[in-house]
């Protein structure tokens, strides 16, 4: 489904972020890519997401060259990702329901869809009673879980979460993965970057790939190296 | 799919307007206040040239007959100066007009009435107030005018006593002199207040959208096209531009209120009543410039965010 195919990224102070990375992901995959900060996880998805070029190799989604796409069509193209951030980024002046409604809306999808589909994604992250509340009112890994919400809503073929459970705390973390896991077995395939050590234990049986200064160092099920 | 998402613009364009309040509320204000300007300089504007052609209407030629004059003597001399092109009509008035007038005018001056009655017999001579067809003919008929008294033709002499229309010029042209500095000098400081409220607009609105700039980034991100995100911007500042003609058109009333005594002086005429009989046409201007300005800014404003 994904396929990177000897993927290079330099910057202009010569720098190598990733070098030759070649990797593939498997449709309904739940991966996980850990490393210390600077390993060059966020490049990678940075790159996924067609926001930088790679300065050589390809990357393929579904045997079309995302670098190829034109900037027209990005927009399509980026509709089929979910995506989920560290610091959330939800819409301050948005209720939780008009977040993850605001994502359908943009895809121009009809007002029936919006109130049938939210309230049911909002109960798949365990917030069905907050959907009035706006982010401030809410907590860190509630507003997480809206931003969850909001990734999967319009049923996105990849969710990338980059660091989602960073700025929470045990409990919430877990809860996140949880969530995922379960997103991630309704058929969506989940591309997770981590540096923390109990999100991979949590995982489990789960294919972790470990990157060091831009290099992939490990790839196999279950476990976590570093 | 158009419908819906105009729809969905300006619901969302209302919830923003409401949610920020206070951007909301300064970015109204600081428009207003343009406005409030934008209608001070067309009601100044329109107020000068009014009364500049009502002065200018004021200009005609006095003649002044001799109190031994008859009344045929004067109509013949009237006869004569409508066969001038020059002329549009003539107004006379006759010996006992003339004096009633006088009497009317000085009513309150009980000196001026006593010397009045002790005359025996009417001071006063008729009057001719002759009106050109244009302001620049007047000095034709003057000439022809002088014409008359300097020649010794015989029937016309002793008719004339004296021909005013030089005091008057100089006086009309003083004044639309001053109206015409005062109305520069309006125009030059009401648009340098435009300039630096248009300024402050701009910035004030910038302002309010460089608030929502992450919100902006994150839109795009979760995948809305352009147009999708400047939509409830730009409703938003045509609101403020709403919101504010109807604003500055009301507060112009307190204020004419608290102007008008001074201003009647000024312009000779009840202003205030002048602005309430042309209220739609002041509402629609400031309405037209509210919008336009309003979404105006507001597009450049949100289309520095969107070039990521």
């Amino acid at each position: 489904m994904i396929y990177f195919d000897k993927v290079t990224k330099k910057y202009q102070d010569g720098i190598k972020v990733i070098s030759d990375v070649s990797l593939t992901i498997e449709p309904e995959e739940f991966v996980s890519i850990v490393g210390h900060s600077g390993a060059g996880k966020t490049t990678l998805l940075r790159i996924l997401l067609g926001e930088e070029k790679p300065t050589k190799g390809v990357v393929f989604f579904e045997s079309v060259n995302i670098n190829k796409i034109r900037k027209s069509q990005m927009n399509k193209y980026r509709k089929r990702i979910g995506i989920v951030f560290q610091d959330f980024r939800l819409l301050p002046n948005r209720t939780a329901y008009e977040n993850v409604a605001f994502a359908m809306e943009a895809a121009g999808r009809k007002d029936r869809e919006i109130t049938s589909d939210v309230p049911h994604v909002l109960n798949l992250v365990d917030l069905g009673n907050k959907q009035g509340s706006f982010p401030r009112e809410l907590s860190g890994g509630e507003q997480q879980r809206v931003a969850i919400a909001r990734a999967i809503v319009n049923q996105p073929d990849v969710l990338i979460a980059d660091e989602p459970t960073g700025n929470l705390d045990p409990d919430n973390t877990e809860d996140i993965i949880k969530i995922l896991k379960k997103i991630n077995e309704l058929g969506t395939t989940v591309i997770l970057t981590t540096h923390n050590k109990n999100v991979i234990d949590l995982l489990g049986r789960k294919r972790v790939i470990t990157m060091e200064d831009g290099e992939i160092v490990r790839d196999k099920n279950g476990g976590y190296i570093l | 799919m158009f419908i819906l998402n105009i729809k969905r613009i300006i619901k969302t364009g209302f919830t923003n307007f409401w949610r920020n309040g206070m951007v909301s509320v300064s970015s109204i204000m600081m428009m207003t206040v343009t406005l409030f300007f934008i209608i001070s300089l067309l009601l100044c504007s329109v107020l000068f040239s009014l009364t500049l052609d009502r002065v200018k209407d004021e200009i005609d030629i006095n003649v002044y007959a001799m109190t031994t004059a008859t009344p045929e003597d004067v109509l013949k001399l009237k006869q004569d100066l409508e066969f001038l092109p020059e002329v549009d009509n003539i107004e006379y008035i006759s010996r006992e007009q003339a004096l009633s007038n006088f009497r009317d005018r000085h009513r309150n001056d009980e000196q001026t009435l006593q010397a009045l009655d002790e005359l025996e017999e009417n001071p006063l001579g008729s009057v001719l107030n002759i009106k050109a067809k244009e302001i620049g003919q007047y000095a034709g008929i003057a000439k022809f005018l002088e014409s008359k008294t300097v020649l010794t033709d015989g029937e016309d002499i002793g008719v004339i006593d004296k021909v005013n229309y030089s005091q008057n010029k100089a006086t009309i042209d003083g004044l639309s002199r001053i109206i015409d500095a005062i109305n520069k000098f309006g125009v030059a400081l009401a648009i340098i207040l435009i300039v630096v409220s248009v300024f402050i607009t701009f910035s004030t609105i910038r302002l309010a959208i460089f608030i929502s700039r992450e919100e902006i980034k994150v839109m795009r991100l979760v995948g809305a096209n352009n147009s999708y995100i400047r939509g409830p911007f730009i409703f938003e500042g045509a609101m403020y531009g709403v919101i504010s003609a109807f604003l500055a058109t009301v507060l112009f009333y307190p204020v004419l209120f608290w102007l008008n005594p001074s201003m009647e002086n000024l312009f000779l005429m009840d202003v205030l009543s002048y602005y309430s009989s042309h209220i739609l046409m002041f509402f629609a201007v400031s309405l037209l410039v509210g919008i336009i300005f309003g979404v105006i800014s507001s597009a450049l404003a949100v289309r520095k965010y969107l070039k990521i």
